[in-house]
């Protein structure tokens, strides 16, 4: 297997960009990954998006990034695995190259919530589990992330303002990143007072509506001679009903990712410098600190809330605000983490940069945790 | 909603059948092909407990498209007293009376509907047992 570079990152502002088409904010995006390379070409793009279909009615999204960027000709495929798409594509372009399958690799995803009204939104988010048993009950996302949240509180005899704690940890570090959706603090009085979205998850512990691109260039590291290499890839499932687990305040798929990760980079949690998670609520942010090694079970929202999780913290994570504050467009969420991580470790991280950054982690779920994808890059 | 697709899923919803693996035991809701824990494929269909209690809760404000008219609603994690745990909306009760560890019972209840013209769903809901 040969080692794999990310030669080149592009990252769209998560915004409503009602005068771009998919297309076009992909193509935006994925332009700017190829000029950061310096590269004009690649062999194939692997395409991640988890709403084109129920929002944009849009399939074949693969073949339609490729024409828009002008390469007639290269292999192109859509990457679908709801929330951790852009995870689970980053996983099978770094396969593709390490094997020598391909030379260069586009992965880029791409996400368009704002087309949608809030109902079909809602909706949309819920296809990622079982329509027959479980968007059947009427759950949500979040309702799915609420039942964590209290059975969380009701077993570590956690306050609800220790969880909260994590978005206002997020939102601090998204203070002056670029392409955030709210780069600005949020204090932990106007998190408890925003309105319940589902009891006991408050509005502003969720991720908003956001559309994104985020892009990357993968080539073998040998002829990159490029800073950042990609030290491990993992993905990994757990049981698709939350019923059919027997601890539901663990997340068996990013226990399983992580350790696969930690494994096959020889590296260990105490090893990575900047950790980005998957925060679509305040819980799953506490959960996957906690199953990713970071924090012991039952104390991660505490240890957030201590304030480790900062730029100058033991473990500086959500560096450019998480999904919370950076944003969340689905698809394209794994890619702006990878992304993100990249920044860090080049030095290009601008006013979020955490000093020294060698090694850095990225963690995405798909459903409630029932899909994992962990990437680590290390400067090269 | 299509009739096959409503049609398949009415007597495992209408009578809370899951499957069971006669080799250790499992039992699963909804059904599944292969058994999770011993790999067994030979799963054997089980009803289900319909008494349990309440295991997490939370309340849905802002519903997906087709259950607007519900909002808000309780969606619990019910553990039955076999020990096999259901997903359900919990209904006849206000949100603000629901409790952890509350005695819950199945119900048959209307689900959602399809528009003016479209299918009527119905299924099973929770409710508090009445001691």
């Amino acid at each position: 297997m040969r080692r794999v570079a990310v030669a080149g990152v592009g990252l769209a502002k998560v915004s409503e960009h009602w005068s771009l088409a998919l297309k076009d904010l992909f193509a935006e995006t994925a332009l700017k990954a190829l000029d950061d390379a310096g590269a004009d070409g690649f062999d194939a793009v692997y395409v991640s998006s988890m709403c084109a279909a129920p929002l944009q009615g849009q399939l074949h999204l693969g073949t339609m990034m490729a024409n828009a960027l002008g390469r007639r000709g290269v292999a192109a495929m859509t990457v679908e695995a709801a929330e951790a798409s852009g995870g689970v594509a980053f996983h099978e372009g770094v396969k593709a190259v390490a094997s020598g399958f391909c030379d260069s690799v586009l992965v880029g995803g791409v996400e368009k919530m704002s087309d949608g009204l809030p109902g079909q939104v809602i909706a949309a988010i819920s296809m990622s589990e079982d329509q027959e048993y479980t968007s059947y009950t009427g759950v949500t996302k979040v309702g799915l992330n609420a039942l964590l949240h209290r059975r969380y509180m009701d077993n570590f005899g956690v306050g609800p303002e220790e969880v909260a704690m994590f978005a206002v940890a997020s939102h601090e570090n998204a203070v002056g990143s670029p392409h955030a959706q709210y780069p600005f603090k949020v204090s932990i009085d106007r998190v408890m007072a925003s309105p319940m979205e589902a009891d006991p998850v408050h509005m502003l512990e969720c991720a908003g509506v956001g559309d994104g691109a985020a892009a990357v260039l993968l080539v073998p590291a040998e002829e990159a001679g490029g800073e950042v290499e990609v030290a491990a890839t993992s993905v990994a499932t757990d049981s698709y009903y939350l019923s059919g687990r027997k601890d539901i305040l663990t997340f068996g798929a990013v226990r399983e990712a992580a350790s696969r990760a930690y494994k096959a980079s020889g590296l260990s949690a105490a090893d990575v410098d900047v950790l980005e998670v998957h925060d679509d609520t305040t819980i799953s942010g506490v959960l996957s600190i906690e199953d990713l090694g970071f924090a012991e079970k039952g104390k991660g929202a505490g240890y957030v809330a201590e304030g480790n999780t900062g730029r100058g913290g033991e473990i500086p994570t959500n560096t450019f605000g998480g999904l919370k504050a950076r944003g969340h467009p689905l698809g394209a969420t794994g890619l702006y983490q990878i992304g993100e991580v990249a920044l860090q470790l080049r030095g290009d991280a601008g006013p979020c940069q955490v000093e020294g950054a060698d090694v850095g982690m990225a963690e995405c779920l798909g459903g409630l945790g029932s899909t994992c994808a962990v990437t680590m890059l290390r400067r090269a | 909603m299509s009739v096959p697709r409503y049609w398949r899923e009415t007597r495992y919803r209408y009578r809370l059948i899951g499957e069971r693996c006669p080799g250790c035991g499992a039992v699963y809701f909804p059904r599944n092909a292969v058994c999770l824990e011993c790999g067994n494929r030979d799963l054997v269909e089980c009803n289900l407990g319909e008494v349990g209690a309440v295991l997490t809760w939370t309340v849905i404000r802002n519903p997906p498209e087709g259950f607007e008219k519900y909002a808000p609603y309780v969606v619990a994690l019910v553990e039955l007293d076999d020990g096999v745990r259901v997903l359900s909306q919990i209904v006849d009760v206000e949100p603000e009376e629901v409790e952890t560890g509350m005695r819950v019972e199945a119900a048959f209840r209307r689900v959602r509907e399809d528009g003016d013209s479209g299918i009527i769903e119905y299924g099973y809901k929770f409710r508090p047992v009445i001691e």
